[in-house]
């Protein structure tokens, strides 16, 4: 290999380095805060804001970044809200793996999250429904009678204290104003 | 009848803290917002937290070893061999204090004869100066200069070096200015320490705190190891100030002195402190990782800030203080720092509190949330922009 070749090699990997460093510090901005300045997050890793458009682009596309939500706290709202965490049980049918099952249950709006699961259950599903009345409705309705499905045991949130990370309530700076 | 006439002659001359003049301007103003506090603004990790609550439901409430806990002392042995190369013998060459200051007090309550001359390099945290003259030692400081980028060079120590020159206070990365020392500072250095037979005490306690390489020890050295007395704790860089535990580590028979005036003076570090560091050595990288990598973007975030606004400033590259120069306003630092605390609310720390070269710089930190260095940053900005007006309009007259 000439010099400049292997030169170029270098770069590269030097290049690919700092991208994955931008790629997780960038990430861990993103998921808690969705409003993320792209100026300003240049500023904060040391790069150009076109980079950082570049970037989160690319993770768009690759999927990487699925969404830019917020956290709410609903229950500092007037909005009467209950959220539902349904163990449930199913019989994988031939042909119809859990994939499939997963499938038939997350399309339903009201489905928040589902997760397959090891132990005891196969599906952690989370609802989020307007009263209990609504969410007893939906589990005896619409889930418990698809055919795959052997069981279900409906557990209601009653408060968040902390979700994404984030602790619900305030947390106060505690320290004296002044110290060396 | 006042009760003076009893205090010691050593004890009145020492000045009080020019910090603490501050605080209590500033705790007077309801809601003042601030830039001057010199501990992280993180909580301690959970896990290092739970470690000290476990303790105490298994009843470790009794005192331990002077020297602090041999499980402890193993884990620092480890750390410093991990982090700065160097190899110390656990049971002999690691202290484990009551923060890093104890073991600065104690060093040179240990190494200081009456007369002797202790290098201090400027500006400085508040105390090396009176634990020197505590000591009888005589502060001789060292005047660094921001086109040094302050640090301390080579000339500027031979200029200060006299026959009674014993101890070089080498407080690396350092509080307020946020300047370290990198390998090839030291090298510049250790000969001129080896030639003149001083013993470095070293403060590496932002260590952990540097955004430019690894952060390099004066005693990783040829040379340096056994003239050199490491200070360093868990405050900084696990976030535990409260706790007040740090370590010293050095040579045995300087060592096996300073525990002499740790045992009488302070018999062992808080028991529940010296567990909960065990967790913090052991499974504590991660959390520092997280919070250098923050600090380091708000180190950026206010650098640009500061060229935005024209407040000139040297890029600093350690701990978690700017130090930017307000001299092109024409007023001292305590001048600034109380208009600026008392219309736009705002405390910073004035640079003369850490020695006379400070005059003309104001320490900022950056241990706070970026909403509120924001905050800050705009009543800084409309401040300055006030004070240019102001100017314009004297020399318009």
């Amino acid at each position: 290999m000439t010099f400049p070749e292997w030169m170029r090699f270098i770069n590269r990997e030097i290049r690919k380095d700092l991208d994955i460093y931008m790629r997780k510090q960038l990430l861990s901005m993103l998921e808690t805060n969705r409003r993320l300045d792209k100026e300003e997050a240049a500023i904060l890793l040391g790069v150009t804001a076109e980079e950082i458009a570049n970037e989160m682009a690319a993770m768009e596309k690759e999927k990487i970044i699925c969404g830019y939500h917020t956290l709410i706290d609903w229950d500092k709202t007037k909005e009467e809200k209950v959220t539902a965490l349904i163990e449930v049980k199913v019989t994988p049918q031939r042909g119809l793996g859990f994939d499939k099952i997963a499938e038939r249950i997350y399309n339903f709006p009201e489905v928040n999250a589902i997760y397959l699961m090891s132990g005891g259950f196969d599906f952690t599903v989370i609802i989020e429904k307007k009263t209990m009345r609504e969410v007893a409705a939906f589990v005896s309705d619409k889930l418990a009678p698809l055919e795959a499905i052997q069981s279900t045991a409906t557990h209601f949130v009653l408060k968040k204290y902390k979700d994404h990370g984030t602790i619900m309530d305030d947390v106060r700076d505690e320290r004296i104003l002044v110290t060396p | 009848m006042d009760s003076s006439r009893f205090l010691s002659e050593k004890v009145k001359e020492i000045k009080p803290s020019g910090i603490r003049k501050f605080f209590d301007i500033v705790s007077e103003m309801k809601d003042a917002i601030s830039l001057g506090v010199g501990e992280p603004d993180f909580e301690t990790p959970w896990h290092i937290r739970e470690e000290g609550i476990f303790s105490l439901e298994k009843g470790k409430t009794f005192y331990t070893s002077n020297s602090g806990l041999m499980e402890l002392r193993e884990e620092i042995a480890k750390y410093l061999a991990r982090k700065i190369h160097v190899s110390y013998d656990h049971k002999s060459e690691i202290l484990v204090t009551v923060g890093g200051s104890e073991g600065i007090d104690a060093v040179l309550r240990a190494v200081l004869n009456p007369g002797d001359e202790v290098l201090i390099p400027e500006p400085c945290y508040v105390s090396y100066v009176p634990c020197a003259k505590l000591a009888d030692g005589v502060p001789v400081s060292i005047e660094l200069k921001e086109e040094d980028n302050f640090k301390l060079t080579r000339e500027l120590l031979l200029e200060k070096i006299t026959p009674k020159s014993k101890v070089l206070i080498l407080p690396f990365p350092n509080n307020p200015t946020g300047g370290i020392m990198t390998k090839e500072d030291l090298e510049a250095i250790a000969d001129v320490i080896i030639d003149n037979d001083l013993l470095v005490l070293s403060d590496e306690i932002y260590s952990e705190l540097t955004y430019q390489g690894e952060h390099v020890s004066i005693a990783s050295l040829p040379g340096m190891k056994d003239r050199t007395i490491v200070i360093n704790g868990f405050s900084k860089a696990y976030a535990m100030t409260g706790w007040r535990l740090g370590y010293t580590a050095g040579p045995k028979e300087i060592l096996s002195q300073v525990t002499k005036i740790h045992q009488f003076a302070i018999m062992c570090a808080p028991t529940t402190s010296q567990y909960a560091a065990i967790s913090a050595l052991r499974n504590g990288d991660p959390d520092v990782e997280m919070m250098r990598e923050s600090y380091n973007q708000r180190r950026r975030y206010l650098m640009h800030a500061f060229k935005r606004m024209g407040l000139d400033c040297f890029e600093p590259f350690g701990a978690f203080y700017m130090f930017p120069s307000i001299k092109r306003f024409g007023m001292t630092s305590e001048e600034f720092a109380t208009r600026f605390l008392e219309e736009e609310k705002v405390a910073v720390v004035p640079g003369t509190a850490f020695g006379d070269c400070g005059e003309g710089f104001l320490r900022i930190s950056y241990a706070y949330s970026l909403e509120q260095l924001k905050v800050a940053l705009e009543r800084l900005e409309r401040f300055i922009k006030k004070l240019d007006s102001e100017n314009n309009t004297k020399q318009d007259s």
